[in-house]
């Protein structure tokens, strides 16, 4: 998969600034991706596109357990999220909902806003196309990427229960 | 090299010999606790999915809590659906209003929490019951719903930091005191994603329910777990509640841990948390004049026969100074009786006080006892996050039992210790 890079190096983005409680009254993603990251990018949901990659420093999604963040980030046609590392609950909501969540340590000091990137999920390996270098992460096991593959854990477990 | 306790409990329950911090292991989950926030969203899920058969009706236990005695139609609806759904499920784990209580106190006072088991609840208190040797945490609904479908859920296998406690708690200074310390020196997510295991001397000096103090705010640190190896304490405790067998893992003296804290609790202090994070504690000998509109006892942290008779000592003969409110709230029915008989309810009202019936109720803001822009309230409970306790214009400040009840008096943050005998 290949998608454009929207880099934060900043670290502890919580869930809070990804959708701001006051949208959680809705829980469409296509509602919810409007106001997606709007507390510290105002301009992020009319910049993304589909397929794009969110790239952020250490403890990404920490805060409540809103499952929502996941919802509005795909909605907003984000691909994945590639942080240093991630809140606990977050990364679980991400995996449980087919979302894929990669831990990279020092990606968000390695990579540019802007930036190219192609992920091989099965091999571990991300390729900045645009800076020609190459970056490595733990493969996502593949008991998680069965999760992911099936499109999130309930209709993963659905298919094995039925 | 030797294993921690959580990675014993987790190898045990994916059937296998170790497992390795990092690794994704599908556990089996022994208990599912349900209260009525967080089951509605994954009732519906299963609904959805068509995925409407509990794995395990025997496995899963309801309180409803948050909401109880039914604050509102919406939460009246709520907790007559998951009536339903567990007479559906053929739950009969369901511990209905007169047996109520909140969650986190419920489930061990009833036996359901044994050493060497895995629990999970929608709820981030739930590293509460490691406190008994249990793995235990906190889920979202998803991860309820797959839970209650398959009697399984996925982890990844924390890393385990160890604190070794030592020294004895000085007069006036409890587990509250010991916990908020903790969350102040490594700060609100200086245990993200790991397990925070507690041991050492002053552990070993602690009750089983104070030892459930301080495994209940390990998630204020960032924590999956809070876990401490059992011993007699732990066992007798459990004996006298369920006659169900049990088996006790323990910390190898090799085990290998991310991170050791040492912490001489000898000369700690009460300590308060200001608004608006449980990291910020400060010793409460050092704080200027705070005046108190609302004094809180009670929670899933502090609400237990123990820190209730603290709170009575303090408050035995005196009375709640005049422009505060004391609102007192045992955490489960039987520690309500059990207040009943000691007199300690009797002690709280002759100060003034108001005694409520078992709920989570003001501690998030949801009913009993909310606060108005600009009050401010001394609170047993866990969490002083922007709002939590009602406007986000109020202002929540934790301490100790001891600590919420000698502020009632003065009707301002106060320092318990002068309230109380030396102890021997
Ligand atoms: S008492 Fe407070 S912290 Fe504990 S479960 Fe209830 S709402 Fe949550």
């Amino acid at each position: 998969m290949t998608g454009k890079a929207h880099c934060y190096q900043r670290d502890h983005i919580n869930t809070d600034e990804i959708i701001p409680a006051r949208y959680l009254n809705m829980d469409k993603e296509a509602d919810l991706a409007k106001h997606a990251m709007e507390d510290i990018d105002t301009d992020f949901v009319r910049r993304v596109k589909e397929g794009d990659v969110i790239v952020a420093g250490v403890d990404f999604g920490c805060g409540s357990s809103r499952e929502h963040a996941v919802w509005a980030l795909r909605g907003a046609g984000v691909r994945a999220v590639i942080a240093d590392t991630f809140a606990r609950i977050f990364y679980r909501n991400c995996i449980n909902n087919g979302f894929i969540a990669i831990e990279c340590r020092g990606i968000s000091q390695k990579v540019a806003t802007g930036d190219n990137l192609e992920i091989d999920v099965e091999k571990g390996i991300i390729k900045n196309l645009t800076k020609n270098e190459r970056y490595e992460f733990p493969a996502i096991p593949d008991f998680a990427r069965d999760i992911i593959d099936a499109g999130g854990l309930l209709d993963y477990i659905s298919r094995k229960v039925k | 090299m030797g294993n921690t306790i959580t990675e014993k409990i987790l190898a045990a329950h994916c059937s296998r010999d170790s497992v390795k911090p990092g690794e994704l292991i599908n556990a089996e989950i022994d208990v599912i606790m349900c209260h009525d926030v967080t089951t509605t969203p994954a009732i519906d899920m299963l609904a959805e999915k068509g995925l409407s058969k509990v794995a395990y009706p025997e496995r899963v236990v309801i309180m409803p809590d948050h909401f109880v005695p039914n604050k509102d139609i919406k939460s009246a609806e709520m907790v007559a659906r998951i009536r339903r759904w567990a007479r559906e499920q053929n739950i009969e784990k369901f511990y209905d209003l007169g047996r109520h209580g909140v969650c986190h106190a419920l489930l061990p006072e009833q036996g359901h929490v044994k050493p060497g088991t895995t629990i999970i609840c929608g709820d981030s208190h739930t590293s509460t019951h490691g406190a008994l040797g249990a793995f235990s945490t906190g889920i979202g609904s998803t991860d309820l719903a797959a839970a209650l479908a398959t009697g399984e859920l996925w982890f990844k296998v924390p890393e385990t930091m160890l604190f070794r406690l030592s020294g004895k708690l000085g007069k006036g200074v409890y587990a509250k005191d010991v916990i908020l310390e903790i969350i102040r020196r490594i700060g609100v997510d200086g245990a993200l994603y790991k397990t925070m295991e507690f041991t050492g001397e002053l552990i070993e000096a602690l009750s089983v329910e104070s030892r459930m103090t301080i495994c209940n705010m390990a998630i204020e640190a960032g924590g999956k777990s809070g876990i401490i190896n059992p011993d007699q304490k732990t066992t007798d405790y459990v004996k006298a509640r369920t006659d169900e067998p049990f088996e006790i893992y323990q910390s190898d003296p090799d085990a290998e841990y991310c991170q050791i804290i040492e912490i001489d609790v000898s000369n700690l202090e009460p300590l308060v948390a200001f608004p608006h994070l449980p990291s910020n504690g400060q010793p409460v000998s050092q704080i200027p004049d705070i005046p108190v509109d609302q004094a809180y006892l009670g929670s899933c942290t502090n609400g237990r026969i123990e820190d209730l008779r603290v709170a009575a000592e303090i408050l035995k003969g005196k009375k709640v100074a005049r422009n505060t409110r004391m609102i007192v709230v045992p955490a489960t029915t039987e520690i309500w009786k059990q207040a009943n008989r000691e007199g300690l309810l009797d002690i709280f009202m002759n100060a003034g006080a108001t005694v409520s019936t078992p709920t989570c109720g003001a501690c998030l803001g949801g009913h009993m006892g909310i606060l108005a822009a600009g009050e401010r309230c001394i609170s047993s409970t866990n969490r002083n996050f922007v709002g939590r306790m009602g406007s986000p214009k109020s202002e929540v400040y934790l301490g100790s039992p001891a600590t919420v009840a000698a502020s009632a008096v003065e009707g301002k943050i106060a320092d318990p210790r002068k309230y109380l005998q030396e102890k021997p």
